[in-house]
């Protein structure tokens, strides 16, 4: 075999992997360099950018024969063979422009290609620039700046004690996004690992069987099992929600969507990539699929699942007063049926991770969610205790709800059960987009009444959801929604009715918002009608109806405190009135590019509908003083580990900088939970609060303090300072216990509710995040197309924990609600990879003005509440109020691709 | 020079390449940014011609009569050439292929081979009445590009040839040129529709040629006749955008798919035609 020989970051490299391996591949696998990602495999998403001879390319597209005799640098290459790698890594983590950090590498060695030749570049240069790399999570804003102020040293923040919360400290888990050794799904697969490969339907609905399945193992040497449904000890069925588990780890007999898995390969890694799937052994039966909402709930419909009647698998109700007579007295009514379509979730990092069986327990490391549920499903699919599986969760390279769901676990779990080897796998980017969940379509259609006023009167809404072919989180998402329908207004009379409903679509399951997104894009729309009928300013009208402390929400429940939605909307008046006037003067001045300004208000719910959902942290102080913060809140990008710890830090009265952190493991740390629901911050940090508290009042009790008293950790001691008193505990007298620390506390929070009622009254949550985005758009009126030319977004967040990642959650989710609006479209069966599913590029994604409204509320960590979902919901509607503003056409089916939008204004008589 | 692995071939001259399509069909891979795409998740066929190494293959020269570009000269190398006026067409499609990582590997050559519909290369090369220079163990024969390709993802290009070079004539150097491409976002995207127009006018400001191409709104980009004719003598003044009808565009027979209608195609062809038109007015 011929070698190939080059330079990888200034170091000679002598490659034996055959000469049409993709350079990202070998650089992977045969040199360790696991700092370049795969996120398509096909040039689309720029995570494998790499420098060969100075020239940015993706290495998914270079053989790696073309590198002979030439010099490669990579992410980990970068501080040293560049000259301003090292200072662009610093300035990434500055200015928080890693998340999840899985583009990071990909958009830090372009920018290093960029500022080594051009030290004083331009927005508009980096933008060019960094245009080949997609991220997903932060909304490319702080990229941008982190790249223009590369020069600039960037200042250290320690804060002191108990000034942690609050401050713009850096993300503690930062660094090793930035130098490329943080290690994701598919980065540290032991060497030794089988390879998993599943088989899949390839039709939306089919009648299948195998036929010689041992005779075809047998002609691929290197291939060690076949799983199918027979090999499964425990039970073959999973599912989000226990109680409508419905989807088999492999199908029997019959598959309900195109992607659905019926078998996987096991073997040799090069057995494995090289056999050719399309001819293993199954003979498939094309059956007639149910693909929209309209074919499945026709009366004589087939059913999805036997077992549920209509293909209806859960309806949600909230209703109050008298909507019907209410609307039929209103002085002004409006009405509309807004459509919307799939939407993928498209992190760049495709499902990864690997399983190994010690003894008669599994230990599974991937990309995940939700360690605690991926533990209890896959234990009940190897029919063992959930104790007997462990989940250690990788780095996460993003997840914004479809990584809750088992993906690849089972898979490996099953797979290293039976062959007592290490099991790994990783899906491409098709598989990636063909079998995981996706956010749900819906149809809604609503009736909203109001007085000359101004006051809302009633509102009907009824809105239903294509939940495709399993259950997921399609029961969330129809709770969720009739809650959340009226958005943060007083609406005294409501009726609000939801259905998710079965077709033979890929799963739809949890997606930032959970179905509220989708809700909003009808409400916040029919509101800007009802403004325009009653001739009063959208965004007063809003202000007018807008839900306080005092007021009820649709459930009956009137939260207290903490409602910062009118500050919200008002901290957007001037930018508003600026907006608006700014629109005026462009249009009186142009005909076909023409410019609007809309607003969109949202509030959301934190953590689960009515149900608990505890978090426990625990706090140990160990003998050499430092803290051991064990806290399973996964952190996949959004800055939980931060977060956590911030708080921890000031509730104990100590700096951070004491702290070490026991991220999740669900043998190391006790449940918080799953990272959704804006829950993490609230929940989980809450009970790192409390934790906190404990631990400060044991070692006050200890020193015979009072609660105000300072401490201090020096050397082995534990300084006590109560005015002019000082006293001293000293470590090494103290025992440690079998967990190693002197002193602990454990604490668990679940947030207060109530159940609803079959009206859908009662205490849903215990705290809602409120926020309101300002849109300003230009439309081509010729071509249909919308430029997005800045986004104000104010947001309640109660207390901002960290500033910098509250923005950084707002800038992600805005740029998550542009795609949303413009050019996302999910259709199944159809463009399963990254060039025809488009996200927004770092061009697409306007500057984003946060305005931070801090409305505490009392059950709150130091007042906080979520943001990560609430960030996304209001900009869709918002850029469709801007459309209709400049245009006068109404967005009812979304995104507003050109070709629809374009069809709209032709119909409003646009030439 | 053979490289041993699953008949992965990288010769360092033409000769040599040719020979490797002597009763054999391998993949022929230069920037890997079209045929690696189409295995994504999976690795590449067994047999690969691979034509990056050939000396010679990449360079962008003026040779008579003709612009002469290496069928291996990437996008990045166009961008970066001292070209006359009637090539900004050419050079703007090249900064929106795709990203600059793209840009850095895609060849023009590659370009046309693929000949996709949606191909950023190949308006702006039939408005410069593009030749393609195909060459094989016979010998080389040129062909204008309109006629190389001849379909969805179908070109004439037999089994024994290699796309040499691209040839341009320099007969139209002063001319402007203009490209307008539509997509749903900014970079790394493929065309809905695609413009490219080259004009040129007399000393008194007439228009003396013009050259219309619309892309992915057909089978393949295609010229619109009609409507270069009725362009020709068109005074300073008037602005070409304002003479077009709808029967300009019968020729197109746009599809529906993902990125958008067929009707939105006919009518954005329209729209970006005329961007293109006045763009090189």
């Amino acid at each position: 075999m011929t070698s190939i020989d080059l330079t990888v970051n200034g170091n000679p490299a002598r490659l034996s992997s055959p000469p049409a391996a993709r350079l990202s591949a070998v650089l992977r696998d045969e040199l360790g360099l696991s700092g370049t990602k795969v996120g398509c495999d096909a040039g689309d998403c720029g995570a494998c950018s790499v420098l060969i001879d100075g020239e940015l390319v993706c290495a998914c597209m270079v053989p790696v024969a073309q590198a002979a005799g030439k010099s490669v640098v990579t992410i980990e290459g970068l501080p040293t063979q560049t000259r301003s790698g090292a200072a662009l890594q610093r300035s990434f983590l500055a200015h928080g422009a890693a998340q999840c950090g899985i583009c990071t590498p990909g958009m830090l060695v372009s920018a290093a290609a960029l500022v080594d030749t051009n030290a004083n570049c331009t927005a508009a240069e980096i933008e060019i620039a960094l245009g080949g790399v997609l991220c997903r999570c932060t909304g490319y804003r702080k990229i941008i700046e982190a790249v223009m102020n590369a020069a600039s040293t960037p200042v250290d923040l320690r804060p002191k004690a108990g000034a942690a919360v609050g401050s713009r400290i850096v993300r503690l888990d930062g660094l090793p996004k930035v130098n490329g050794t943080e290690h994701f799904g598919a980065d540290a697969i032991p060497e030794e690992a089988f390879w998993v490969r599943a088989i899949r339907a390839p039709f939306h609905r089919a009648a299948f069987s195998f036929g010689g399945i041992a005779a075809w193992r047998e002609n691929h040497p290197g291939i060690i099992c076949i799983l199918t449904s027979a090999d499964i000890p425990g039970r073959n069925l999973f599912g989000a929600i226990p109680a409508f588990a419905d989807q088999p780890v492999f199908a029997v007999g019959e598959t309900r969507f195109k992607g659905e898995a019926v078998a996987a390969v096991v073997g040799e890694r090069t057995a494995i990539e090289s056999a050719d799937l399309s001819r293993f052994p199954v003979s498939w039966k094309e059956l007639e699929p149910i693909l929209t909402i309209d074919q499945a709930t026709i009366p004589w419909a087939a059913l999805v699942h036997a077992s549920r009647a209509d293909n209806t698998l859960v309806r949600g109700r909230v209703a109050r007063g008298d909507p019907d007579a209410a609307l039929a007295s209103c002085d002004v009514v409006v009405e509309g049926t807004f459509e919307t379509g799939f939407v993928e979730h498209a992190y760049i990092e495709p499902e990864a991770g690997w399983a190994r069986r010690v003894g008669n327990r599994v230990e599974i490391t991937a990309s995940t969610q939700s360690p605690y549920l991926d533990r209890d499903d896959t234990a009940a699919i190897l029919g063992i205790d959930p104790t007997a599986v462990r989940i250690i969760p990788s780095a996460c390279g993003g997840g914004f709800g479809s990584k809750l769901d088992l993906s690849m676990q089972p898979f490996v779990a099953l797979a290293a059960w039976h062959t007592g080897k290490p099991c790994a796998m990783v899906y491409s980017r098709p598989e990636s987009i063909a079998s995981t969940t996706k956010r749900h379509p819906a149809r809604i259609t609503s009736r909203i009444g109001a007085n000359r006023d101004g006051k809302l009167v009633a509102m009907d809404f009824i809105g239903k959801f294509n939940t495709g072919a399993y259950s997921s989180w399609g029961p969330t998402v129809a709770n969720r929604v009739p809650v959340h329908a009226s958005g943060p207004y007083v609406v005294p009379n409501y009726r609000a009715l939801s259905r998710a409903i079965h077709t033979n679509c890929v799963p739809a399951g949890a997606f930032r918002g959970f179905g509220v997104p989708q809700t909003v894009i009808a409400q916040e729309q029919l509101l800007d009608e009802l403004a325009l009928k009653l001739e009063i300013d959208p965004l007063e009208f809003r202000i007018l109806n807008a839900l306080t402390n005092e007021t009820p929400t649709v459930t009956g429940q009137v939260m207290g405190d903490g409602v910062g939605f009118r500050e919200c909307l008002e901290a957007l008046r001037p930018e508003w009135l600026k907006s608006r006037a700014r629109a005026k003067a462009f249009n009186a001045a142009n005909q076909v590019l023409k410019r609007g300004a809309g607003v969109a208000g949202m509030f959301y719910g934190c953590g689960n509908t009515s149900l608990p959902n505890p978090s426990t942290v625990r706090i140990g102080l160990k003998p050499d003083g430092r803290i051991a913060l064990h806290q399973g809140a996964v952190d996949i990008g959004q800055g939980s580990n931060t977060v956590i710890a911030q708080i921890a830090a000031d509730a104990v009265g100590l700096p951070l900088q004491q702290f070490d952190l026991v991220s999740a493991d669900t043998d190391l740390t006790p449940d918080c939970g799953k990272t959704s629901a804006s829950r993490q911050t609230f929940v989980t940090g809450k009970a790192a609060e409390l934790a906190g508290r404990k631990l400060r009042a044991e070692i006050l009790r200890l020193a015979n303090a009072g609660p105000n008293a300072r401490i201090e950790i020096a050397g082995n001691k534990i300084l006590v300072k109560e005015t002019a008193i000082l006293r001293g505990l000293a470590l090494n007298f103290m025992e440690p216990g079998a967990d190693g620390y002197v002193l602990r506390a454990e604490e668990t929070f679940d947030p207060p509710t109530a159940p609803l009622n079959a009206e859908g009254q009662g205490i849903p949550y215990a705290v809602y995040g409120y926020g309101a985005h300002l849109a300003e758009v230009e439309v081509n009126t010729r071509l249909g197309t919308v430029r997005v030319l800045k986004i104000t977004a104010a947001h309640d967040v109660g207390r901002a924990i960290n500033p910098t990642l509250v923005e950084g959650q707002i800038e992600g989710g805005v740029a998550q609600g542009i795609g949303m609006a413009l050019m996302e479209e999910f259709f199944p069966g159809k463009g399963e990879n990254l060039h025809d599913y488009l996200i927004p590029t770092i061009g697409d994604v306007p500057p984003i003005a946060s305005i931070l409204v801090e409305s505490p509320s009392a059950v709150g960590p130091f007042g906080a509440k979520g943001i990560g979902e609430q960030a996304l919901i209001p900009t869709a509607p918002a850029i469709f109020n801007a459309i209709h503003h400049a245009t006068g056409v109404r967005v009812t089916r979304a995104p507003a691709t050109p070709d629809r939008l374009r069809a709209w204004l032709i119909a409003k008589g646009f030439p | 020079m053979k490289l041993a692995g699953g008949g992965y071939v990288r010769p360092t001259s033409i000769p040599e390449a040719l020979q490797e399509l002597v009763g054999a069909a391998p993949v022929i891979v230069s920037g890997g940014t079209d045929i690696y795409p189409a295995h994504a998740g999976r690795a590449l066929p067994e047999n690969v011609l691979d034509i990056s190494g050939i000396a010679g293959l990449r360079g962008i020269s003026r040779i008579g009569e003709f612009h002469r570009f290496g069928a291996a000269a990437t996008w990045t190398d166009i961008i970066r050439a001292s070209l006359p006026p009637a090539f900004g067409a050419l050079q703007q499609a090249a900064r929106e292929v795709g990203s600059i990582q793209v840009q850095n590997r895609g060849t023009i050559g590659g370009n046309i081979c693929n000949a996709s519909p949606a191909a950023d290369g190949v308006p702006p090369l039939l408005v410069l009445e593009a030749m393609v220079e195909l060459t094989s163990r016979n010998g080389a024969r040129r062909m204008p590009l309109a006629d190389f390709i001849t379909g969805y993802r179908q070109t004439a290009k037999r089994g024994d040839e290699l796309l040499t070079a691209v040839l341009v004539p320099a007969a139209a150097d002063a001319a402007k040129s203009s490209f307008v491409k539509l997509g749903a976002r900014k970079y790394l995207v493929i065309s809905i529709v695609m413009a490219a127009t080259l004009i040129e006018r007399n000393a008194a400001g007439a228009i003396t040629q013009a050259r219309v191409a619309v892309g992915a709104a057909s089978k393949m980009a295609i010229r619109l006749a009609a409507l270069e004719a009725s362009l020709v003598g068109l005074p300073s003044g008037i602005a070409p955008s304002s003479i077009l009808k709808p029967e300009h565009f019968e020729g197109l027979s746009p599809i529906s798919d993902v990125r958008a209608s067929a009707a939105y195609r006919q009518d954005a062809a329209w729209a970006l035609t005329a961007a293109a038109l006045d763009g090189a007015a």
